[in-house]
């Protein structure tokens, strides 16, 4: 994306929460959702925006995880290493999806194509390990159905 | 056989789709789809198709049910819609290999009242959960919804609310234990305008998903106890802070929100009365500190989530500086039910300090994963192996953690404990929110201590020194035991280390996070001795303790372990014993699950040697007589 296209979606967020700086979380929430990721031009924007110094905000874009500072690739896998898929196995899925996908959790693939992160509980525990990929959730994983269910995606 | 009366076009049947966030992802919105197509391509009079939230039972999802004769299917598919369309809605004969089965007796129930699953429950909180659809305010409404509130406004004083509610006995089900009608009357007296009522949903503890349902499956009850809330305390600005990993919650909310505004049970002038009240949903960004109503109202200012130091109390300066009020999902959800049913009956139920039904997350190796509501008081065992069915595949019981990431674990003597805020507290535990996981023989009491403790470490916000430096400390250490490498005065430096974190810890977060380490060391002391003394884990789980061994008078050399391992640890030819090279070993065990259950020539021990040829052998074992 162009910054001047970045500029343009920062300043219509801002303007639907009518420059609110209570709500800069709500706001990165929304900017992020436009933009895949909050790049360095976007939080600059913002800080512009709002009339706050970068400080805070870079101060609240890193301190929660849902926030990404780096592009992210198009489909986002969640990996949950929630207890109940602790104790089912989750710790084998996500080895086996880091050796599938040749990234380390947090990274992103080169081609841009998965990010891997994990997520702490998805509330989703009678179905244990889960993975979540974009919207859908995938129940009872194994290091085995790792590989076909990666393949439902390009 | 279960016969029903055979649809005569004048009795109306409804099938009840759960599409809790569990049944979802077994497909749950294209089962709903293909039953309303199939029932209109069919043409059938009388039918209808819906969904409600969650039913609680995760385990057999996608489960639907069919009204009124209460016909319970389990781990329902796409695939068995039309067989359910066909057999059960049009031709009255329900279809039997989709009940539900009895874990211990193996025997099929097809009533949904029947299963011991929901027969032992008594359901407060979710009594609406998988009973109407969450996404319409007039099934709320039907069922006495909304009621209450008007029963408050016009009948109560706020002062009169409070008061029932503190007679009830009601306690903050968010883990403290707190009764939630003082806290109310803290906020009732506060000086300062305006009052903000918050409802804390950043329910961030791993392995738990009560309120997560119950905003899923019943968001009106949630609303409806907070604009309760709000009356009895004089806020006229609320909000429900849910955590962002929870869509279909924040979905059905906001839906819930809008509904009730229309219908003037929120906003302005509230039934006509000069009582208003404006609610708000916020969304969190994955912090699990946030739960902590300190961060959580900094959270809410669009703030880095960090807690600060009380007092003061968020009741004198909270959101904004504010006086504020904060209560649990569970715990706004139970007033409704308190002020329609009165607080001598709700008192009735539970313990001589612990009144009312505790909502508990059922997971890990258990035969039936799901949410369940009992009475406090209730023991343990009852818990697990009558309502939970025990625990699959014939292992036995080791521990059951409650409280998540702050409580702890507790052993089998501890079974026939009461659950309640008192005993789980005495028990070195706590009730916590509501996550209840159960642990098998399987599973390593140190790996589980530093599951929990990694967990913390990572969340710990960084803003208070024992917190980040301690529980840094002791991760290392259980690291290093779980490795193999740990040494006698560990044992020591943990306890030490835990009691300095507990008392100089500034938020709850740090005050418990030593509490899974705490807990096992005193009930399974003689893990972490196996551990540190003999390199051995018990439990054959950590892979640094652990060796794999492939029996030279069992292997038949049919080379399916060779061609699985991933490492290429494995060396052998056909009609040869294999051998595993310990060097290249990477112990994923991926060689015992694939070994044909025939031969089970493959074993995992720890802190043995087992004699097996360095090299591949000719094979001596005999075929064994079952082959396939």
């Amino acid at each position: 994306m162009e910054v001047k296209e970045l500029k343009e979606k920062v300043k219509q967020v801002l303007q639907k929460y009518q420059l609110d700086e209570s709500v800069l979380v709500d706001i990165l929430h929304d900017i992020q959702a436009e933009c895949g990721y909050l790049p360095k031009e976007v939080l600059e924007e913002t800080s512009r925006g709002l009339g706050v110094p970068l400080s805070r905000i870079y101060s609240v874009a890193t301190f929660f995880k849902a926030f990404s500072l780096e592009p992210r690739g198009r489909h986002l896998i969640h990996v949950c290493t929630g207890t109940a898929c602790h104790v089912r196995g989750t710790v084998k899925v996500l080895e086996k999806m880091e050796q599938a996908l040749g990234i380390k959790t947090g990274e992103t693939t080169s081609d841009l194509k998965f990010t891997l992160e994990t997520v702490n509980c998805v509330g989703a525990c009678a179905l244990g390990p889960m993975v979540i990929i974009g919207e859908n959730y995938h129940g009872e994983m194994t290091p085995e159905t790792v590989g076909p269910v990666l393949e439902n995606y390009n | 056989m279960t016969e029903v009366k055979s649809n005569n076009g004048n009795k109306q049947r409804t099938i009840y789709i759960c599409q809790g966030t569990g049944c979802v992802s077994g497909k749950a919105f294209e089962i709903t789809e293909a039953l309303k197509k199939a029932v209109a391509e069919q043409g059938l009079q009388g039918v209808n198709t819906d969904f409600t939230g969650c039913h609680g039972f995760c385990e057999q999802g996608p489960v639907a049910i069919v009204e009124p004769e209460g016909i319970f299917y389990a781990c329902v598919t796409v695939a068995d819609v039309p067989e359910i369309v066909d057999s059960h809605l049009r031709d009255g004969k329900p279809v039997e290999r989709l009940f539900y089965k009895d874990p211990v007796s193996g025997e099929a129930i097809p009533h949904h009242k029947d299963i011991k699953f929901y027969n032992m429950q008594q359901r407060i909180i979710l009594r609406n959960c998988g009973r109407l659809n969450p996404e319409r305010i007039e099934d709320y409404m039907a069922t006495g919804g909304y009621e209450s509130l008007k029963k408050c406004l016009k009948e109560m004083t706020p002062e009169q609310v409070i008061e029932e509610v503190k007679r009830s006995g009601l306690r903050g089900r968010g883990g403290a234990g707190f009764p939630t009608g003082m806290k109310w009357e803290f906020l009732r007296n506060a000086v300062g305008e305006p009052k903000y009522m918050i409802c804390n949903a950043d329910e961030g503890d791993p392995g738990a998903f009560m309120d997560r349902s119950t905003m899923e499956g019943d968001p009106h009850t949630v609303l409806e106890g907070m604009i309760i809330a709000a009356y009895a305390t004089g806020s006229s600005e609320g909000y429900i802070y849910i955590r962002a990993e929870y869509p279909l919650a924040v979905k059905r909310v906001r839906l819930a929100i809008q509904q009730s505004e229309e219908k003037g049970f929120l906003g302005d002038n509230i039934m006509d009365s000069d009582f208003s009240f404006q609610l708000h949903v916020k969304e969190g960004a994955g912090a699990f500190v946030c739960g902590e109503e300190t961060a959580l109202m900094a959270s809410i200012e669009g703030k880095r989530g960090m807690p600060r130091s009380r007092p003061p109390f968020p009741a004198t300066s909270g959101l904004w500086g504010k006086p504020s009020n904060i209560n649990n999902v569970k715990s706004l959800a139970t007033v409704p039910v308190i002020i329609a049913r009165g607080a001598d009956w709700y008192s009735s139920i539970g313990t001589e300090k612990s009144k009312g039904t505790c909502v508990f997350a059922l997971t890990g190796k258990i035969a039936n994963s799901g949410l369940i509501e009992v009475p406090m008081g209730i023991p343990l065992r009852e818990i697990i192996y009558e309502i939970g069915g025990g625990i699959p595949g014939n292992k036995n019981f080791k521990a059951v953690q409650t409280g998540g990431p702050s409580g702890g674990c507790l052993p089998e003597s501890y079974l026939d404990q009461s659950v309640d805020y008192e005993s789980l507290a005495a028990a070195g535990s706590m009730m916590g929110s509501g996550g209840m996981v159960v642990l098998d023989e399987e599973t390593c009491m140190i790996d589980i201590a530093r599951y929990f403790l990694s967990f913390t470490q990572a969340e710990s916000c960084g803003k208070c020194v024992p917190c980040r430096v301690g529980t840094k400390q002791m991760l290392d250490i259980l690291e290093r035991i779980c490795r193999g490498e740990g040494r006698h005065e560990d044992i020591d430096l943990l306890q030490e280390l835990g009691k300095q974190i507990t008392a100089g810890s500034l938020c709850q977060l740090g005050q418990t996070a030593p509490n899974p380490v705490l807990t096992t060391l005193r009930y399974f002391r003689d893990e972490y001795e196996a551990h540190i003394n003999e390199n051995r884990c018990p439990a054959l789980f950590c892979a640094n303790l652990i060796s794999f061994y492939i029996l030279p008078d069992k292997c038949q050399g049919c080379g399916i372990c060779l061609r699985n391992c991933p490492t290429e640890a494995i060396v052998g030819d056909k009609r040869m014993v294999h051998v595993i090279n310990q060097e290249k070993c990477v112990k994923c065990g991926t060689c015992l699950e694939v070994c044909p259950e025939r031969f089970s020539a493959v074993v995992k021990v720890s802190a043995e040697e087992v004699d097996v040829p360095s090299e591949p052998i000719p094979v001596t074992a005999e075929k064994p007589q079952t082959s396939t």
